[in-house]
C-alpha cells in the first residue's frame, strides 16, 4: 500500500546541499518550522530559498544557510521587519527580489514548464534591472513590450498542511490556501509536514474537496508534525504566537541571544519542542491575532 | 457657525477618504489607520459600492475597525485570499493607498532598501506587490511625515513601484495601467496633475504654507496661482470618524496627536 510517511528529519535527509528549496505559506501563515528547524539541526547550506518570507528566512539566514533569497518580502506582519533577515541582507546576502505577483507568476511557469510567463509587473521598475530579466515583445499587432518572468524551478517544495492521510492526499484549511499549490506544482519533490496523518476517511473528501490543496501524485512525502507551524499559525487549529515571535525578534540583539534562542528552541529533539515553548494547550489556546 | 476643532489625522482621513470617491465599484485598500480609515469613511459616506477587507481574506460588509474587534464579528460579504487579490488588481479593479518609504518626481517609490541594492546601508521589507500594483490599478499615497528624507532629490534607492518617468518606460511608452491619483501628508495634498504627470500642490493643509512644503520636498513642485485649504471635517464626518475607529488608532499615528489647524496651536 502507498505509504509516504516519514519523519521531519527524514525529510531532510532527502535534501542536499546547494538545492533550490521552496518553502511553503506566507509570512507569518503556515510556515513549515518544524522542516525549518530540522534543517538547521542539519548540515544542510548553500541553498537557494524561494519563499513569501516571514520567520524561516530570518531563522535559515541567521545561520548562513542560504546562499540565494528569492523573494518579495519577509514580514514577520507584527513586527514588521525581521531583524535576522535584515542584518543578513545589509551584510550582503545575494537576492533576486520579485513583486508578489511576479513570484506567482513564476511559480506558475515552472508549473507549466514554460520558460517564462508575460507580464507588465516590473515595467517602470529596478526590479526588472537585475540581471534575471529580459523582456519580451508580443507577437501580435500590439507589439507591447513585456517583462518575461523567468521560470521559478524548485528541487523540493516544502509546505505545512493541517491533515493528510498516507498516501499524501492533504487538506489545508485555513480560511487561505495562499500560493502553496504552485509551490507543488514548481517543484521535483515535494514534502509536507501535516498537522494530523489520518485515515483516508478522516479527510471526508466530499466535503473538504475544495481544501484539496492538489492532487496527491505530487506529494512526495509526509512528515506527521503536530504544531509544525508554530511560531507560525495554522488556522483553524492555532493562531500565531506573538510572545514566542518576540522572543524570535529579540534573539537578533546579540551573538549570546541568538545563541540562547538556538539552545532553546533548534537545539532539541523535535519531540521536546512543544514543550520549550509553553506546551500543546498553551498554543491551541492563543487568540487571533487582529490585522 | 462654529467650526469644530479636529485633529490633524482626522484632517488627513478625510483628505485620504476623496481618493476613492469617484472609483465606484472597486476594491480600496488602505495601509496604515489613517488611509485605511479613508477607505471606511469613503465607503459610509459617498462611495458605498467600495468593498474592503477585514486586513485578512474577507472583504466585510462593514468597514472594520483599525485595533481590537472585541466580541463584534464583522459580516462577511465574500472572499479575498491573496490569490484573488492578485487577479483582482490585475484587472485593474482596485485603488491602493500605501504609505512608501521614499517618493521621487516621477512618483516613483520605496520600501525595499536604503542605500545599494546589493548590500543595503537599511534592508527593509523587499518590494512587496509595489511593481504590480503600479502598473495594474490606481495608487496613491500617504506620507506621515513630509520630509526630505521622503521626497528625495533625483530617484528614490530602489524603484519599486513605477512614476512618469520616460527613461524607464519600455519601448518609450508609459506602462499600460499606470495610474498614480493623489498624495495626502501631514503639509498638504498633491497630484500629478501638471504638465508631463508633475507634481502640484492641490491643498495645505490649514496653516501651511506653499514654502515649508518646498522647503520639506527634495524636487520643484508646481505652484497653482490658487491653493485652497485642505477641507477641514464637518462634524457629520468627525462622529462617523469616531464610529469607525472605536479603539482611537488615528491618535497614535501622529506625535501628540497635533490639531489639524497649526493655527490653533
Amino acid at each position: 500500500m502507498l505509504d509516504k510517511r516519514m519523519t521531519i528529519d527524514d525529510v531532510v535527509a532527502q535534501l542536499s546541499d546547494g538545492m533550490t528549496v521552496g518553502i511553503g505559506g506566507w509570512a507569518t501563515r503556515r510556515k513549515p518550522m518544524a522542516l525549518v528547524r530540522a534543517i538547521l539541526r542539519s548540515g544542510l547550506k548553500d541553498l537557494t530559498v524561494v519563499s513569501y518570507g516571514g520567520p524561516d528566512i530570518g531563522l535559515l539566514a541567521a545561520e548562513k544557510r542560504i546562499r540565494k533569497l528569492v523573494f518579495s518580502f519577509v514580514s514577520l506582519d507584527h513586527y514588521p521587519l525581521d531583524p535576522h533577515f535584515r542584518a543578513a541582507r545589509q551584510a550582503g546576502l545575494e537576492v533576486l527580489e520579485l513583486d508578489e505577483g511576479m513570484f506567482h507568476l513564476g511559480l506558475r511557469a515552472a508549473a507549466m514548464r514554460v520558460p517564462f510567463l508575460p507580464t507588465r509587473i516590473g515595467a517602470g521598475t529596478d526590479i526588472i534591472r537585475q540581471p534575471a530579466f529580459r523582456t519580451v515583445r508580443s507577437p501580435y499587432e500590439d507589439g507591447e513590450e513585456l517583462i518575461a518572468v523567468p521560470a521559478l524551478k524548485l528541487d523540493a517544495a516544502l509546505l505545512h498542511v493541517h491533515r493528510s492521510d498516507q498516501r499524501g492526499n492533504v487538506l489545508t484549511l485555513s480560511p487561505d490556501p495562499l500560493f502553496d499549490e504552485l509551490m507543488a506544482r514548481a517543484a521535483d519533490k515535494v514534502y509536507v509536514s501535516a498537522e494530523k496523518v489520518v485515515p483516508t476517511a478522516e479527510l471526508d473528501m466530499r466535503a473538504n474537496a475544495r481544501f484539496n490543496l492538489c492532487e496527491r501524485s505530487l506529494i512526495t512525502g509526509v512528515a506527521e508534525a503536530p504544531f509544525g507551524a508554530h511560531p507560525t499559525s495554522a488556522d483553524p487549529d492555532y493562531q500565531l504566537d506573538l510572545k514566542h515571535l518576540k522572543a524570535y525578534v529579540d534573539s537578533a540583539s546579540s551573538a549570546e541571544a541568538w545563541a540562547a534562542y538556538r539552545a532553546s528552541f533548534v537545539e532539541l529533539p523535535p519531540e521536546h519542542y512543544l514543550e520549550a515553548v509553553g506546551g500543546p494547550d498553551r498554543i491551541a489556546a492563543l487568540p487571533k491575532p487582529v490585522y | 457657525m462654529t467650526t469644530p476643532n479636529y485633529s490633524l489625522a482626522e484632517l488627513v482621513i478625510v483628505a485620504a477618504a476623496e481618493a476613492w470617491r469617484h472609483d465606484g465599484e472597486v476594491m480600496a485598500t488602505g495601509i496604515g489607520p489613517l488611509p485605511r480609515l479613508g477607505t471606511a469613511l469613503a465607503k459610509t459616506t459617498f462611495n458605498p459600492a467600495l468593498q474592503t477587507t477585514d486586513g485578512e481574506c474577507f472583504y466585510t460588509s462593514e468597514p472594520v475597525p483599525p485595533g481590537p474587534r472585541g466580541d463584534r464579528e464583522p459580516e462577511i460579504e465574500g472572499w479575498s485570499p491573496y490569490d484573488r487579490v492578485f487577479s483582482t488588481l490585475w484587472g485593474g479593479k482596485r485603488h491602493a493607498m500605501v504609505a512608501p518609504v521614499q517618493i521621487d518626481r516621477f512618483g516613483q517609490t520605496n520600501i525595499s532598501v536604503i542605500g545599494d541594492h546589493a548590500k543595503p546601508k537599511s534592508a527593509m521589507l523587499g518590494a512587496r506587490g509595489f511593481p504590480g500594483n503600479s502598473v495594474h490599478h490606481p495608487n496613491s499615497f500617504f506620507f506621515a511625515s513630509h520630509t526630505t528624507r521622503a521626497f528625495v532629490p533625483g530617484e528614490v534607492d530602489f524603484v519599486c513601484s513605477a512614476g512618469y518617468n520616460p527613461a524607464r518606460y519600455l519601448n518609450g511608452k508609459p506602462p499600460a495601467g499606470l495610474d498614480l491619483r493623489i498624495i495626502v501628508t501631514e503639509l498638504a495634498v498633491l497630484d500629478f496633475g501638471a504638465p508631463d504627470h508633475a507634481i502640484r500642490v492641490v491643498s495645505l493643509h490649514p496653516g501651511v504654507t506653499f514654502e515649508q512644503v518646498q522647503d520639506n520636498t527634495g524636487f520643484p513642485l508646481v505652484r497653482p496661482d490658487h491653493i485652497p485649504t485642505t477641507p477641514a471635517p464637518t462634524a457629520e464626518q468627525l462622529d462617523l470618524i469616531a464610529r469607525l475607529d472605536p479603539n482611537g488608532v488615528r491618535k497614535t499615528v501622529f506625535k501628540d496627536n497635533p490639531p489639524g489647524d497649526r493655527r490653533a496651536a
